[in-house]
C-alpha cells in the first residue's frame, strides 16, 4: 500500500499522469472514493499521461467511454450499478481482454466480479484525515501480480506527492 | 396493434420524402413520432421508463434495452395511427443512432431499418444531439438563424451556434460533469431521490438561493463549463455541517448552475451575433433556468425560445425533424449503419 497526498485537483491530475507512464496493455485500475473525491479528475490526469488530447469527461451517463492515446483507454463508471449482473452489459470482460487500459470509477462496487489483478486508487477527503477542502489522500493498493511486480516503480512515480515529502499538519488522532 | 403492411410505393426521389417516422430509444424514453415537412408534428408518442429506473438511482442499461423492445412496436403503431396515416404513407424512417446507451440505441436502429426495408422507404440515422437542436423549430418554425442553442441534459452540456440547418459550431461544452448529472449526483448525495433535476427544482422553490455562496465554476472563463467542483463544494458544505436547510442548499446549488448557464449562453448569443437563443435537453425543463434565460434574452434584445417541457426532454418528433433535414443534406443512410454510443455532433471547424 502506497500513500500520497495531493493539495489540489491539479496535483491529483499530475500524479495520475505520472502513474499512467507505468500503464501496460490490459491493465485494470479501480478508482474508489466518495462523490466529489476526484475520480474523474484522476482519470483526466491519467488520460493526459497516456497522451490523450481529447477532453475526458465523466462517463456516468454513457457508462463507458473510449479514448485513443499511447494506449487505448476504456473509462467506465459503475456509480449506479447496485446490481452486479449489470457489469456484463458493459462487455467488461471483452475490454479486459483487449489491448487497452481499463479505468473503472466506483470500481469497488463490483470488485467481486473482477479478476484479482488490478491497481486500486482510493481518493480520500474525509474529515478524519484533517484535510483542507482541496486536499486528497491517495492510497494505491496493487492487487495481484501485474501491479505488485511494479510496486517499486509505483512508489517512485508518486514520490513527489509522498505523504512525508513536505511538512504538513499531522492528523491528531 | 396494427399489422405493419407492406403494400407501398416508394417516392420517386428518396431524398425528398416528406412524411418521416422518427424513433428514439437512446436512453430511458421509448418514443415514436410522425413529422410532415420540416416542422409539422402529426403525432408524438413517448413511453417513459423513469419509474423502472428510479429505484436504481439512474438508468440501468439492460433494463432500458428490454423495456424498449417491449414498448417500441406499440409506440410506433400509436404514432402512425395518431398521425392519421396508414403505414404506406410513411415516406422515410429515422432513428437515433447515437450518442446513448448502445443496447438501447440498437433497439431503435434495428426497428427503423426493418421498417424501412419492409416499407421500401429510406432509413436515416440521426444524431441525438442534432435532433435536440431541432426541437425549438418544431414549436417555432419561424425562428431566425443563426441561433445559439444551450443543450443541457443528463449526459451533455453544450453551447452550439446553429448557422444553418446542418451547419453547427461548437462554442462550449462541459469539461467534466454534465449539468443534469450534477443535479442527479447532488440529489443522490442528499438522499432526495431520482431524477435529481425535478426534485431539486421543486425543493428550490421553498429555499433561499442566496443562503450558501457556492462557486460559479469558470464563470468568466470562456464558454466551457465545469460542474464537478460545484458538486464537490456541495458535498463539502453538507459534510461540514450537522444541521442545514436542505431546501436552501438545493436552491443555492441550482442558482449556481443556472447563473453559469445563463451567463455563458447570453454572452455567446450577444458576442456571436445570434438572432435568438434556444434551450434544449432535459435540464431545459428547470423552472429557474427557463425564467432566467428569458430575462437574459429580454435584457440583451435577442429573441429567446423555450420549447415546451415535453419537447425539451427526449422525444421522437425532434428525431423525425432532424431526419427530414439529413435526408435532404446527405440522402438515406446505408442499412449497415450501426449504433454508436459516443457519436459526436458533426461540427464545422
Amino acid at each position: 500500500m502506497i500513500r500520497a497526498r495531493t493539495r489540489s485537483p491539479g496535483e491529483t491530475r499530475e500524479m495520475a499522469a505520472a502513474l499512467a507512464e507505468l500503464a501496460q496493455p490490459r491493465d485494470l485500475l479501480l478508482l474508489v472514493g466518495d462523490l466529489g473525491a476526484g475520480k474523474t479528475t484522476f482519470a483526466q490526469g491519467f488520460a493526459a499521461g497516456l497522451g490523450i488530447a481529447k477532453q475526458v469527461t465523466s462517463p456516468t451517463f454513457t457508462l463507458a467511454s473510449e479514448y485513443r492515446g499511447r494506449l487505448l483507454l476504456n473509462h467506465l463508471d459503475v456509480f449506479r450499478f447496485e446490481q452486479i449482473a449489470e457489469v456484463f452489459d458493459l462487455d467488461l470482460y471483452e475490454l479486459l481482454d483487449g489491448h487497452g487500459v481499463t479505468l473503472i470509477e466506483w470500481g469497488d462496487a463490483i470488485r467481486q466480479t473482477l479478476p484479482a489483478d488490478y491497481l486500486e486508487a482510493a481518493l480520500i477527503f474525509s474529515d478524519d484525515e484533517h484535510l483542507a477542502p482541496d486536499e486528497r489522500v491517495v492510497v494505491l493498493t496493487p492487487v495481484g501480480s501485474r501491479w505488485q511486480s511494479r510496486q517499486d516503480a509505483l512508489a517512485a512515480a508518486v514520490d513527489p506527492w509522498a505523504e512525508d515529502s513536505s511538512p504538513r499538519k499531522k492528523p491528531s488522532v | 396493434m396494427t399489422a405493419l403492411d407492406s403494400s407501398f410505393k416508394a417516392p420517386d426521389n428518396p431524398n425528398t420524402a416528406n412524411i418521416v417516422l422518427g424513433i428514439e430509444t437512446s436512453c430511458d424514453e421509448t418514443a415514436a413520432a410522425v413529422v410532415s415537412g420540416p416542422c409539422d408534428v402529426l403525432s408524438s408518442v413517448i413511453s417513459s421508463q423513469v419509474d423502472l429506473h428510479a429505484r436504481y438511482g439512474g438508468v440501468v442499461p439492460e433494463i432500458a434495452s428490454r423495456a424498449h423492445v417491449e414498448m417500441l412496436t406499440p409506440v410506433v403503431a400509436q404514432a402512425v395511427i395518431e398521425a392519421g396515416l396508414g403505414n404506406h404513407e410513411v415516406e422515410a424512417v429515422a432513428a437515433t443512432a447515437g450518442p446513448g446507451l448502445v443496447g438501447a440505441l440498437l433497439v431503435g436502429v434495428s426497428a427503423a431499418k426493418s421498417l424501412a426495408l419492409v416499407w421500401d422507404v429510406p432509413f436515416v440515422a440521426v444524431n441525438h444531439l442534432e435532433a435536440h437542436l431541432y426541437s425549438s423549430f418544431l414549436e417555432e418554425p419561424d425562428l431566425e438563424l443563426p441561433v445559439v442553442v444551450l443543450l443541457v441534459s443528463g449526459g451533455h452540456t453544450l453551447l452550439v451556434l446553429m448557422e444553418e440547418f446542418g451547419r453547427y459550431r461548437l462554442i462550449g461544452q462541459t469539461l467534466d460533469d454534465a449539468a443534469g448529472e450534477a443535479f442527479d449526483k447532488v440529489a443522490r448525495f442528499m438522499d432526495l431521490g431520482y431524477p435529481g433535476g425535478p426534485v431539486i427544482d421543486r425543493l428550490s422553490m421553498t429555499g433561499d438561493p442566496e443562503a450558501v455562496a457556492f462557486p460559479r465554476p469558470m464563470h468568466n472563463d470562456g464558454y466551457d463549463f465545469s460542474f464537478s467542483g460545484l458538486k464537490t463544494a456541495v458535498v463539502n458544505y453538507v459534510r461540514s455541517r450537522s444541521d442545514f436547510d436542505v431546501a436552501d442548499v438545493a436552491a443555492s446549488f441550482q442558482e449556481a448552475v443556472v447563473d453559469v448557464l445563463v451567463h455563458k449562453a447570453g454572452k455567446a448569443a450577444r458576442e456571436l451575433g445570434a438572432k435568438g437563443l434556444c434551450l434544449a435537453g432535459g435540464v431545459a425543463a428547470n423552472s429557474s433556468l427557463r425564467e432566467r434565460i428569458l430575462d437574459a434574452c429580454v435584457a440583451s434584445g435577442i429573441s429567446g425560445f423555450l420549447p415546451s417541457r415535453s419537447m425539451c426532454t427526449d422525444n421522437a418528433a425532434m428525431v423525425a425533424a432532424a431526419g427530414w433535414q439529413r435526408l435532404r443534406l446527405d440522402g438515406p443512410s446505408p442499412l449497415d449503419t450501426g449504433a454508436d454510443p459516443n457519436l459526436p455532433l458533426p461540427f464545422d471547424t
